[in-house]
């Protein structure tokens, strides 16, 4: 493979195929119950218009063709898969990585970022505002507009702002705006509110740049496509290299964006699709749909429907809720979603390392908890697994605990 | 100024006690009080007896998202004091202060309980109507059924941002009065008030006679009077929860009363 066009996949039966497979919601903006649209009326235009821009441009073969330009030119696409022997002869699976670390940026986060800030500019946005729990979207938020031109704020919970200075600083490095956001729960979820209270007095410039598959209708299908990139490589990549298709396809869940990515590229294949959620903060596992933040979904909350605060060792989980699509693929039960508890996730962490090295973002490393605890029920079957990002971002934090 | 409509229902509580008003000449102010916050029954007595037309009682939600720090901070404080919506609403019960109460909270809240048994919980406390700001028109149906069905009045949000074509369909389906938003933004005091607000409500009442309110960033008397020269009323909040945050009931009663003179004098 050596020219661009033999590495990306063209675009047209890219699209074709995408509509066979996967929920395309209609104007209710609905995956079965899930999703819609509960936002203040003010944003309601914002919305509609952001929804006919999306569609119009993705079905724009030259706004594709930009967009697959600058992943290969700039996000590094494709990713590769990395067969993990050591592990493997370890557990009695064959498992198998989807590099999402490697991208520029270290996530898979900059695939739906390039796509956003490419489509804001397009519709004539100045700016974008973004928020972020372990600051992986706002280091690519930030990054992506420092190369479109456009000026960025970013929203972080002021106890992330502390968990992940690192990142704080790299946003600035880039010309970021940083804002620490000190009500509710000082997290990922506090952050979003005040995305949002920004978008309400800016909408007329402002470009929300929604992190993951969640919040109104158009975000949680428009970011599902801008990450599907990362499923119909990795079963290209299955077939061609190993001859066929997963029996295990496993990512973790904060949002859902790096998951959603790959269960697309197998939803219609007989691979179990697995979304691990961390113990404290399993959405999913509680199955109690609620609406926060423009969506109906599964949502942790209390008895009155105050939303609760999640809490894990990995600040990108730490949501109390979960995009909409994986609700309804739990519903119809089409995707499982287990929870690890910070224990096995740390221990998971220092076993990728030491057997692979290879040093995964702590979210990653609850699908693994998850792989390693499952293992002796899948005896030689082959498990695939996002590596959604690198790990440099956690190394303090878990030098702390392990102390 | 069109005629009323021929599909929508006779007036409710709230509708016509602010059309009475309108044709005596008076304009109407609605004070928002959150709920829960020490002193808020106190504070609701103050503003009534101060002459406000009905008060707006917000029912504390983890996330408000259409709220800013002000209001916030006051929600985010009675929740940590363990209030919850049914607290509120027996407290609400036991208000006797002959105006109509109107609550406003978040959709959640309402969703967990199920539409219909929310909306009984409203009407038994003695609620009138209900205002759910993350709950746009398209999403408002099953709520707007359960609502009418308890004989609540759901006012609807009109924002600067809507086209034309909007205007009429959300006029159409609001109940008891039509919640004019004042700017692009959260409940917050602003030093001016935006132009936004008088050229939404003008909109709004070329093509209703149903009673527009102007709200979010009404932040003094002299904001009231200037709103109120295009529209039927105000909603006030974030300055008068800072007062009462600041200065308790009396204050809150002094400021309802210093407005209402204003809107009087005009």
């Amino acid at each position: 493979m050596t020219t661009l066009e033999n590495q990306i996949p063209p675009t047209a039966t890219d699209f074709e195929s995408e509509q066979d497979s996967m929920v395309v919601p209609g104007a209710d903006g609905r995956f079965g119950e899930f999703g819609g649209r509960f936002v203040p009326e003010t944003l309601v235009p914002a919305c509609h218009e952001l929804e006919a821009g999306f569609n119009e441009a993705w079905a724009d073969p030259e706004f594709r063709a930009e967009l697959h330009k600058v992943l290969a030119e700039y996000a590094g696409r494709p990713s590769m898969l990395t067969q993990c022997h050591n592990l493997s002869a370890q557990l009695g699976i064959r498992l198998i990585l989807k590099r999402e670390d490697l991208n520029h940026t270290g996530s898979h986060k900059i695939n739906n970022v390039l796509g956003q800030v490419l489509l804001a500019k397009r519709m004539g946005k100045t700016r974008i505002v973004a928020e972020t729990g372990a600051g992986q979207h706002g280091v690519a938020s930030a990054t992506a507009a420092a190369l479109l031109g456009l000026e960025c704020k970013v929203y972080m919970g002021a106890v992330d702002v502390e968990r992940q200075a690192l990142n704080v600083f790299r946003m600035k490095l880039l010309g970021a705006e940083v804002e620490a956001v000190h009500s509710g729960s000082r997290t990922l979820k506090d952050a979003v509110n005040e995305a949002m209270r920004d978008w309400v007095a800016t909408v007329g410039d402002t470009h929300y740049c929604l992190g993951s598959v969640m919040g109104p209708h158009p975000y949680p299908f428009m970011v599902r496509q801008f990450h599907r990139v990362i499923g119909s490589e990795a079963r290209t990549q299955c077939r061609e290299i190993y001859g066929g298709d997963p029996d295990v396809v496993a990512a973790c869940v904060g949002g859902g964006s790096n998951a959603i990515g790959i269960f697309s590229g197998f939803i219609d294949t007989k691979a179990r699709l697995i979304g691990v959620e961390p113990e404290g903060g399993a959405a999913v596992g509680r199955a109690q749909p609620g609406v926060v933040h423009g969506m109906r979904t599964y949502l942790m909350q209390d008895e009155y429907g105050q939303v609760e605060e999640a809490h894990s060792v990995s600040a990108g989980l730490d949501y109390p809720g979960v995009g909409p699509e994986h609700s309804y693929l739990a519903s119809i039960g089409r995707a499982e979603y287990p929870t690890v508890n910070d224990a096995e996730v740390l221990e998971a962490f220092v076993l990728m390392a030491r057997s692979e090295g290879i040093i995964p973002a702590l979210e990653c490393a609850h699908s693994l908890a998850w792989i390693v605890r499952e293992a002796p029920h899948i005896q030689g079957q082959t498990v695939l697994m996002n590596l959604s990002g690198r790990g440099d971002k956690d190394v303090a934090q878990v030098m702390d605990i392990l102390k | 100024m069109t005629a009323q409509s021929a599909t929508r229902p006779a007036p409710g509580r709230i509708e016509s006690a602010f059309r009475t008003a309108r044709e005596a000449g008076r304009s109407l102010l609605v004070p928002y009080i959150t709920g829960g916050y020490p002193g808020w029954t106190e504070a609701v007595q103050a503003a009534v007896a101060a002459g406000a037309d009905a008060v707006e009682i917000g029912i504390p939600f983890s996330d408000p998202v259409m709220d800013g720090p002000v209001i916030q901070q006051a929600s985010q404080l009675a929740l940590d004091n363990g209030v919850t919506p049914q607290l509120v609403l027996d407290e609400v019960r036991r208000l006797q202060v002959g105006v109509p109460l109107i609550v406003m909270t978040y959709y959640n809240l309402v969703h967990h309980d199920g539409v219909h048994r929310f909306a009984d919980r409203l009407a038994s406390a003695g609620i009138s109507g209900c205002i759910l700001p993350d709950l746009p028109l398209e999403e408002a149906g099953p709520w707007c059924e359960a609502a009418d069905a308890a004989g609540l009045e759901t006012i609807l949000l009109a924002a600067p941002t809507a086209p034309d074509e909007r205007l009429p369909r959300i006029v159409e389906r609001t109940r008891g009065f039509v919640y004019s938003v004042g700017l692009l933004g959260v409940t917050g005091e602003r030093s001016e008030l935006a132009a936004t607000a008088t050229a939404l409500a003008a909109r709004l009442t070329a093509i209703t006679d149903v009673p527009v309110l102007v709200g979010v960033g009404v932040s003094n008397a002299e904001q009231a009077v200037e709103a109120c020269r295009v529209a039927d009323g105000v909603i006030m909040g974030a300055s008068v929860v800072r007062r009462l945050m600041e200065g308790g009931p009396d204050a809150v009663g002094a400021y309802i009363s210093e407005v209402r003179q204003a809107l009087d004098a005009e």
